[in-house]
């Protein structure tokens, strides 16, 4: 698996997001309460809206558009919703922070 | 001809009695009541809740000044009864009231015993009895300084928690080696202690006070050892004695209280006593259920029944401190015949203790976790063998059938006898009873049915469950809607408590008042980060994790994730700068789309996130600040051009407008506030389906307020004219901070007016200068911290996370 570094852990705020751009789109990289770090595709399934400017609370995010609430371990839509994001391995290495380019090859091909 | 039935005294002993009365023997009576207090009867026991703030007055009152009016009693307010006059039977109140009775009823309760230490008589030093001593410590502790409780017992303890929930630094004395020592063994008593300096109060037993010293008030307590413990107010809740110094003076049978039989009539037949004045069998009582059951026999000896007659029982005690549970009941002291069995989880703060005899319990102190007090207390009270459960006993009611119940079930298996309330002896099949035969489906029909849960609450829990198992879906259980899922509680008790308990930050919030999930969800998160902006403006660190993207990054966000900016127009005024920097502005970031807004505003639409601090550093240099478009905040004050240009103009409309606007812009709002100023009743500026609106006429102002024209469509209602521009001002700023203190979050100005009223906003707001004032410098103090540009804060680099990538990854391999 290919690791690229984006940045380091204390660039991201507690119960926030920040965006990695790629030619595919854009990922949003989460940092929960507890320094748990996830990405998933900056893109809700119900309409596209951007994820990584919702509220971020335990291990999921409320999308900003319409409410949808996606869970950041496994992409998918949770309560009476159904869907699913991508999710993008991480790697946390002290404070590097590493997503798996390889997952973006494949899905590229 | 009715008989005259003279009641002195208006607690809650005679109040439940009259209640009973006037359903057993309906007009037989004409009543008359004499209350030293100038007030209705109110819940006594909730008097620690109104301490910490957690309820107000108007919500423990039991009869209002209606239920008088309606059941024709008169009612004397603060009319002290200084004679009995037994010969011509009548009394005489201090106001010089003479009203004759054929029978009597003395209901005088207690007066808290006063230590008779030096400088006991000083300012400061209070008592904890009734709503006055209540309001005299809020008074005191809004000086945060420091108190003193002397005693450690049940109203101790709650008085200090209280004092200490206003603020205050509090000592509590006690002169016994543990807490609470009459209810509670040594092994509760410390970890009751320990639960209580958690709080933060400081408590020291085997304290022997000597004396109370100061200059001219209270300025500390000395104890015999010589510790001196600084203090600008003492409050002794040593205990209470029977005032029965009335019945006393007029020849009556007084022994440490009014000595009644089992009927609870005095030596004088036409006299009756009952309460915490009454002595019966040799016993005088404190504690609200034991106090009823005397009020229900002195009603049914009223009535006509002589055969009523009061039986000793034991009461469980319970805390009332948010947070401690703690249950007691009966006889635990050890003996040779006696052998217990305890449970102690130390980490979980658990400890169960039972008092056998003979196979029977006869005591139980429940700490920690109380749930099981009412089984066991009626395995006390039907003195249940006890021999076939003995080894699973101590965990409860859920083991005795192998696996553990849920308690839903454990509720179904309480035999129908099982006392449920014990404040009120109401038993669960009276409950399951009046709820199948009357029809009951909300707690509140119950409580008035049967009385249960409705004096402290604590059996709450079990009632709502004991509706659930009778009528099922039927029952619906949130008669308040919890603020989301992750709490049983409303926006009101969550802001009356963020308050009460001083709770300043988001994780206090939740570990304070017990959330379920360990941050929130997007529902609550927004809604307490504005009820603390609010409620503390210069403590309070906003938390931006916790806002809306829109309020975050201060533009609304659109369907495809681009952005929206409305620069602000004061009034709705523009020039030709400043469309001209506008126009600037779009060229030069290609923005797809301009649009005239509702609010008489400018909006550029389709900006990407990148761009927008670019976009605010160019408006910025034009002199545009952010227009708020985004917030549940002040947004726009829409005008017409008045008496300047219009030949119907009354007023300078669009000049009141802008003040309004350069007032009040910044502020956080339960939800957005629009609002409008027209100068004539033609009504250019639509104020009259606004938020708040202003009609200006010859005369002045009239402010309008609680219209609606999205959702709902809603005309004004009139708050009132005022003559002067200042005025109109004052109103309009007081009548928003009233809103930003009371609504809820997302909650419209009409929609929180309907649920108010409109008279009592108009009370508070037209009628109440002083109120109208407090609200006014409060909203000027929050706006010191509130009015900073945003956008302007982040053209300095404020946020700048927000608005770039934290990387860019795979384009070099694309392009390859």
């Amino acid at each position: 698996m290919n690791w690229i570094s984006i940045g380091s852990l204390s660039d991201i705020p507690r119960r926030g997001a920040r965006c990695v751009a790629t030619p595919e789109g854009k990922i949003a990289v989460f940092r929960t309460q507890d320094d748990q770090v996830y990405a998933i595709d900056d893109h809700c399934p119900h309409k596209g809206g951007p994820l990584s400017q919702g509220i971020v609370h335990g291990t999921a995010v409320t999308c900003p558009l319409h409410n949808w609430v996606i869970s950041l371990e496994t992409g998918k839509a949770l309560g009476a919703d159904e869907g699913a994001v991508r999710t993008i391995p991480v790697r946390v290495e002290g404070e590097r922070l590493f997503i798996a380019l390889e997952a973006l090859a494949s899905r590229a091909a | 001809m009715s008989e005259r039935l003279v009641i002195i005294g208006n607690g809650m002993a005679p109040g439940r009695m009259l209640e009973h009365l006037l359903e057993q023997a309906p007009g037989r009576y004409a009543v008359t009541i004499f209350n030293a207090e100038p007030r209705v009867n109110y819940d006594r026991i909730m008097l620690s809740p109104v301490l910490s703030g957690e309820k107000a007055y108007e919500e423990i009152i039991i009869h209002g000044d209606g239920w008088y009016i309606a059941n024709n009693i008169t009612l004397y307010k603060g009319h002290k009864i200084v004679a009995i006059d037994r010969a011509a039977k009548t009394v005489t109140s201090d106001h010089g009231v003479t009203e004759p009775y054929d029978k009597l009823v003395i209901a005088t309760g207690s007066v808290p015993f006063i230590i008779p230490v030096p400088g006991h008589d000083l300012p400061g030093v209070l008592t904890y009895r009734d709503l006055d001593d209540v309001q005299a410590m809020m008074l005191a502790a809004q000086s945060r300084a420091k108190a003193v409780v002397i005693g450690g017992g049940l109203l101790g303890l709650e008085a200090a928690a209280g004092l200490n929930a206003q603020g205050m630094d509090v000592t509590v004395l006690h002169v016994m080696p543990t807490l609470m020592e009459r209810q509670l063994d040594p092994a509760a008593g410390y970890l009751l202690q320990r639960a209580v300096e958690q709080r933060g109060i400081k408590v020291i037993t085997k304290a022997n006070t000597q004396a109370i010293t100061g200059n001219g008030k209270v300025g500390q307590v000395e104890l015999a050892d010589g510790t001196i413990i600084p203090a600008t107010l003492v409050v002794m809740a040593v205990g209470i004695r029977p005032n029965s110094a009335l019945a006393k003076e007029a020849g009556i049978a007084v022994n440490r209280g009014i000595v009644v039989d089992a009927g609870m009539r005095s030596n004088d037949p036409d006299i009756y006593a009952l309460g915490e004045c009454a002595e019966v069998n040799g016993q005088v009582y404190g504690l609200v259920a034991p106090l009823y059951e005397m009020a229900r026999v002195a009603a049914s000896q009223l009535a006509g029944n002589e055969a009523a007659a009061f039986v000793h029982m034991d009461t469980p005690t319970k805390l009332k401190v948010t947070g401690i549970d703690l249950f007691s009941l009966g006889d635990f002291a050890e003996g040779e015949d006696r052998q217990e069995i305890v449970l102690r989880d130390a980490a979980a703060g658990v400890y169960k203790r039972l008092v056998l005899k003979d196979d029977r319990i006869i005591g139980t102190v429940l700490y920690g976790e109380t749930a099981d007090g009412a089984w066991f207390n009626d395995l006390k009270k039907k003195q249940t063998d006890i021999s076939e459960m003995r080894d699973t006993l101590i965990f409860g009611q859920s083991y005795q059938g192998g696996a553990p119940l849920d308690p839903m079930a454990a509720v179904a298996a309480l035999p129908d006898d099982a006392e449920i309330c014990g404040c009120n002896g109401v038993c669960k099949g009276k409950i399951t009873g009046a709820i199948t035969a009357k029809g009951l489906a909300s707690l509140d029909d119950v409580r008035a049915h049967t009385k249960a849960s409705a004096s402290c609450g604590s059996c709450t829990g079990l009632v709502e469950k004991l509706m659930v198992l009778t009528i099922g879906d039927k029952y619906n259980p949130a008669a308040v809607q919890p603020m989301c899922g992750c709490t049983t509680l409303g926006h009101d008790e969550v802001r009356r408590l963020i308050i009460a308990k001083r709770l300043k930050t988001i994780p206090a919030v939740m570990q304070e008042l017990e959330w379920t999930t360990s941050c929130g969800c997007a529902k609550c998160r927004p809604a307490l980060n504005y009820y603390l902006v609010c409620d503390w403006p210069d403590d309070y660190a906003d938390d931006y994790q916790s806002r809306f993207i829109n309020e975050r990054v201060h533009a609304n966000i659109q369907k495809d994730g681009t952005y929206s900016v409305v620069p602000r127009m004061w009034g709705g005024v523009t020039n030709a700068a400043e469309l001209r920097a506008i126009a600037d502005v779009v060229d030069k970031f290609e923005i797809p789309m301009v649009k005239v807004t509702g609010g008489q505003r400018i909006d550029m639409l389709g900006i990407r996130k990148e761009d927008l601090p670019a976009v605010w550093a160019d408006l910025g240099q034009a002199g545009f600040v952010s227009g708020h478009a985004y917030a549940k905040g002040l947004r726009t004050v829409k005008t017409c051009v008045g008496s300047d240009w219009c030949r119907f103009g009354t007023q300078d409309s669009t000049g009141l407008g802008i003040r309004i606007e350069k007032f009040m812009w910044g502020s956080w709002t339960p939800a957005k506030v629009k609002m409008a100023v027209s100068g004539c009743p033609r009504n250019c500026a639509e104020a009259t389906c606004k938020d708040v609106g202003v009609i200006c006429v010859d005369s002045g102002y009239e402010i309008h307020f609680a219209g609606a024209a999205g959702l709902d469509i809603k005309g004004t209602e009139v708050l009132g004219l005022v003559k002067t521009e200042d005025e109109a001002l004052e109103h309009i700023v007081a009548l928003t901070q009233m809103y930003r203190e009371q609504g809820r979050y997302l909650e419209r100005i009409y929609k929180w007016a309907k649920r108010i009223g409109i008279p009592e906003i108009k009370r508070q707001i037209m009628d109440d200068g002083d109120k109208r004032k407090a609200y006014y410098e409060r909203f000027v103090f929050s706006q010191k911290f509130a009015q900073v540009d945003p956008w302007s804060e982040r053209v300095s680099g404020k946020d700048k996370h927000e608005f770039r990538p934290m990387a860019s990854v795979g384009f070099a391999q694309a392009a390859e």
